[in-house]
């Protein structure tokens, strides 16, 4: 299936867009997600840290990922 | 308006006067301004992306969380998003509680936890570069 995956902050600069299509067969959870990103983009390992949010909300490595899921990667927060 | 993401100069007295009630015995409030240098370095302004719809759940969260710890009255977060100058506010928080330990302890986990979990990310803007701030190790 194809996840659309949303960038922010650092990740835009290293994937180089806004978006990125990802590509990934079987069943799909965060940890398989980032592991498939991050052997495409080994900058991303570079990161202090890199969650992932399924539907704006934190994704644990164990949760399930479907095509039709809102996905964001969310590189070291920095507000305030 | 409580809680509130802006590309627009934040008013920080009107979000102060805006958790005032009669019940409250002291408004606690916390202003993160834009400062020139980091590190030694010059810094000529910020630039500050978020992931709103998931920020504004994140900030949400940190305002039930508030209520359920310490049942304070009112309490308003802004922040602001694009580019923000030096001597702008980045942030206004405000709390307002019965008594002022409440007061205190409710804006500082405001700021703190604000930091750790609400997806904004801040570019400092030096003269000679740009940098993600804490991105890396």
């Amino acid at each position: 299936m194809t996840i659309d995956i949303l960038l922010f902050g650092i990740t835009k600069d290293i994937i180089g867009s806004e978006r990125y299509a990802l590509e990934l067969e079987g069943d799909v959870t965060v940890a398989r997600l980032k592991e498939a990103l991050t052997s495409e983009f080994p900058q991303l390992t570079k990161l202090k840290s890199l969650l992932v949010a399924v539907n704006n909300k934190y994704g644990q490595p164990e949760t399930n990922i479907s095509s039709k899921d809102e996905i964001a990667l969310i590189p070291p927060v920095s507000g305030g | 308006m409580m809680i509130k993401i802006t590309d627009q100069i934040l008013d920080r007295d009107q979000i102060i006067r805006s958790v005032e009630v009669n019940e409250a015995g002291g408004i606690c409030s916390f202003i993160g301004t834009v400062r020139n240098q980091t590190a030694n370095k010059n810094v000529l302004r910020l630039e500050f992306e978020t992931y709103k719809e998931m920020a504004l759940k994140e900030l949400l969260k940190i305002s039930d969380q508030i209520n359920e710890k310490w049942g304070v009255l009112q309490i308003a977060i802004h922040h602001r998003t694009g580019v923000v100058n030096i001597g702008e506010d980045a942030v206004v928080i405000a709390v307002s509680a019965p008594h002022r330990k409440e007061a205190f302890e409710a804006c500082q986990y405001a700021i703190d936890t604000l930091k750790q979990t609400v997806p904004i990310w801040k570019k400092e803007i030096f003269e000679d570069g740009e940098e993600w701030v804490s991105a890396h190790p």
